[in-house]
């Protein structure tokens, strides 16, 4: 990896967290409405991942998306004129936090029905294979996902067909507030792909150079034709599931000895700690991030309304008449 | 002009789209080997081979999801549903998935796929395979749902419904697809969202879609011997609804009777009966008859399923009630 790999993995953490610390300060002054997701503590998961994917790879995620959104490359100030439903943002602000999406970033979305989007990742993946291209799907989703249906009936298909698809679990141990063995048969998750006979790894979340390795090495595989792939991503998210979450299904120390496993605190110290960079070089791309971070608060919130007429626009691409 | 039936005409609309566009499939539930569980794809696996005509796992939501991810890289899937009773295992990716997301990702793409499947009762399958949901899903905006009444229909709209950029629900009726109607020779399509007048008439106003169209035109043949004459309204389209046929018709009848197959309550005949007062108030000679399905799950037993289905002898008796 070249000095400026480790440096981008760096500022892509560092970028989520910051966007959403003044996300969640924006939610309590009642800018941000609906819920709010956030993907602290899990930032090592989607930068890793989406670190080795190649242009005409397609990114799909569930509603926890604002991580996935930033490592495609949409531009923070617009992730946060999305939030504040500005008609700048990714989504135009008929969206909102869990609906970003960017066709140009190859990003699609943010799906907010648990599980829905994998017979569509599925689909996006069948699509690849129809046209012959050489793209891979990444597919992210959270463990609660693999108890509904759609996570069994997509899986199937993606096997029987072959699909160029990397599955992505991320497990972070609660869907909402229930864990992981309470609502799941086998609580090692990756199990449920042995099911369907698609191959599959565990991965430590918390660490970005893991994931980022273990992606590499599993996207290449699919893409030379093997067909999908099963990471389980071990992670854990420190803030609860949403805004106003009481979070009574877990205790402090728990999160604690979670947040001393900080994956940009372990990315932070391996590049220290391995002569990488600098301290000081990390220090400055913090304050960039800051000034970014800012910029693109005062962007969204000086960013107009969708206008009325946007209330109508793009039910239907094609022009009719109802009446 | 030719003369053949419902079946030979969807299946001559597939044919042409997908020998005009190598980006229409066909996916769904024995629609390759097995030639269609109604036989309207026979002879379209060998023809166009495995890859345009997918046979599918019985998995409703990934054959629907599949195909909306499918659409989403440019393709033009056409998933079938082998009944519209099946529809419900993937009503969320018809209603929160295809219906929503160009509205809800700010316009930036297009999802041309054609959902086709087949309703309605009458051929003693229980109440579980006969039922008659299509208002259901009229009630979702962004989706397009088509439900055509003759074979010249049926294939004009089917090809507008694969050709258009927005997703089609198109639902047939299986007691119709031995029924021989005139088609146009050659190339022509119909466009989606226009009622059209099938029976003029100046006497009472009939507004009806699909099989009722059949039943329809046996009591305004009978009602001609006593002097009456009705003007049948097809409808053809229920999302978007074109009144502006109705309308007129009833402007110069002043009366109307609106006969669905499914049932009354929050119905098809609700909408346009109430679409009439809103916009022919004045024009209102007596209050509007809707002829519908009895408000029970269609019984096996044949005589008890008939009672329950509308009969032509329920549009005389309406139609001589509003005279």
């Amino acid at each position: 990896m070249e000095k400026q790999e480790y440096l981008d993995l760096y500022y892509q953490m560092v970028l989520i967290r910051l966007v959403e610390e003044r996300a969640a300060q924006l939610y309590q002054q009642g800018k941000i409405g609906g819920f709010l997701h956030l993907y602290i503590g899990q930032e090592a998961v989607s930068t890793g991942l989406i670190s080795v994917r190649k242009p005409q790879d397609r990114i799909i995620t569930a509603y926890r998306d604002h991580g996935a959104a930033l490592n495609c490359g949409i531009p923070a100030k617009e992730v946060m004129a999305e939030l504040l439903g500005k008609a700048t943002g990714c989504s135009k602000g008929k969206g909102g936090s869990m609906h970003m999406l960017d066709v140009e970033k190859n990003f699609w979305g943010g799906h907010a029905i648990v599980g829905a989007h994998l017979p569509i990742a599925a689909g996006l993946a069948l699509g690849d294979l129809y046209q012959e291209n050489d793209s891979v799907t990444i597919c992210m989703f959270g463990d609660g996902a693999t108890n509904i249906g759609y996570f069994h009936e997509a899986l199937n298909l993606s096997k029987i067909w072959n699909l160029p698809i990397l599955w992505v679990c991320e497990n972070n141990q609660y869907g909402m507030g229930t864990a992981v063995e309470k609502a799941s048969a086998v609580s090692e998750i990756r199990q449920k792909a042995e099911g369907y006979g698609i191959p599959n790894r565990r991965v430590d979340g918390m660490n970005v150079l893991e994931v980022r390795k273990n992606a590499g090495e599993v996207i290449d595989k699919i893409r030379s034709g093997e067909g999908p792939f099963f990471l389980e991503i071990i992670t854990y998210r420190f803030r609860g599931h949403s805004m106003g979450d009481p979070e009574r299904y877990r205790q402090a120390d728990e999160i604690k000895k979670w947040q001393e496993n900080d994956p940009i605190g372990i990315l932070r110290n391996v590049l220290i700690g391995e002569k990488i960079v600098t301290e000081a070089e990390l220090d400055v791309i913090d304050a960039q991030v800051e000034d970014e971070v800012q910029a693109a608060v005062q962007f969204a919130e000086s960013s107009p309304d969708p206008e009325p007429e946007a209330l109508f626009e793009n039910v239907y691409a094609g022009e009719y008449t109802d009446g | 002009m030719a003369r053949i039936t419902m079946r030979e005409a969807i299946s001559q609309a597939l044919w042409e789209e997908m020998e005009h566009d190598p980006n229409v499939f066909i996916m769904g539930e024995e629609v390759g080997l097995w030639g269609g569980t109604y036989a309207v794809t026979k002879g379209f696996y060998d023809h166009f081979g495995a890859k345009r005509v997918r046979d599918t796992p019985i998995a409703e939501a990934a054959i629907i999801g599949s195909a909306i991810g499918a659409a989403l890289t440019g393709l033009r899937p056409i998933a079938e549903l082998m009944t519209i009773n099946f529809a419900f295992s993937a009503m969320d990716h018809i209603v929160n998935e295809a219906a929503k997301f160009r509205y809800m990702f700010g316009g930036q793409f297009t999802i041309p796929m054609v959902i086709r499947t087949v309703g309605g009762g009458g051929r003693q399958l229980g109440a579980t395979h006969s039922q008659t949901p299509d208002a259901v899903f009229a009630h979702f905006p962004g989706l397009i749902v088509v439900s055509p009444g003759t074979p010249e229909d049926a294939k004009g709209l089917l090809k507008s419904a694969i050709r258009s950029d927005d997703p089609v629900l198109f639902i047939e009726n299986a007691t119709l697809y031995q029924v021989r109607g005139e088609v146009p020779e050659g190339e022509y399509t119909i466009p989606l969202g226009k009622s059209k007048i099938q029976r003029p008439g100046k006497d009472v106003t009939i507004v009806t879609y699909s099989k009722m169209l059949e039943i329809s035109y046996k009591a305004a043949d009978q009602l001609a011997k006593s002097g009456i004459e009705a003007e049948i309204v097809d409808l053809r389209s229920l999302r978007p609804l074109d009144m502006q046929p109705v309308i007129e018709s009833f402007k110069k009848t002043n009366r109307a009777v609106i006969v669905e197959e499914g049932w009354k309550s929050y119905g098809v005949g609700s909408e346009v009966a109430t679409r009439i007062y809103e916009n022919a108030f004045d024009y209102v000679d007596a209050p509007v008859k809707r002829v519908a399905q009895k408000e029970v799950p269609l019984p096996y037993n044949q005589q008890l399923e008939q009672m329950a289905l509308p009969q032509v002898d329920d549009v005389i008796q309406a139609v001589k009630e509003v005279l």
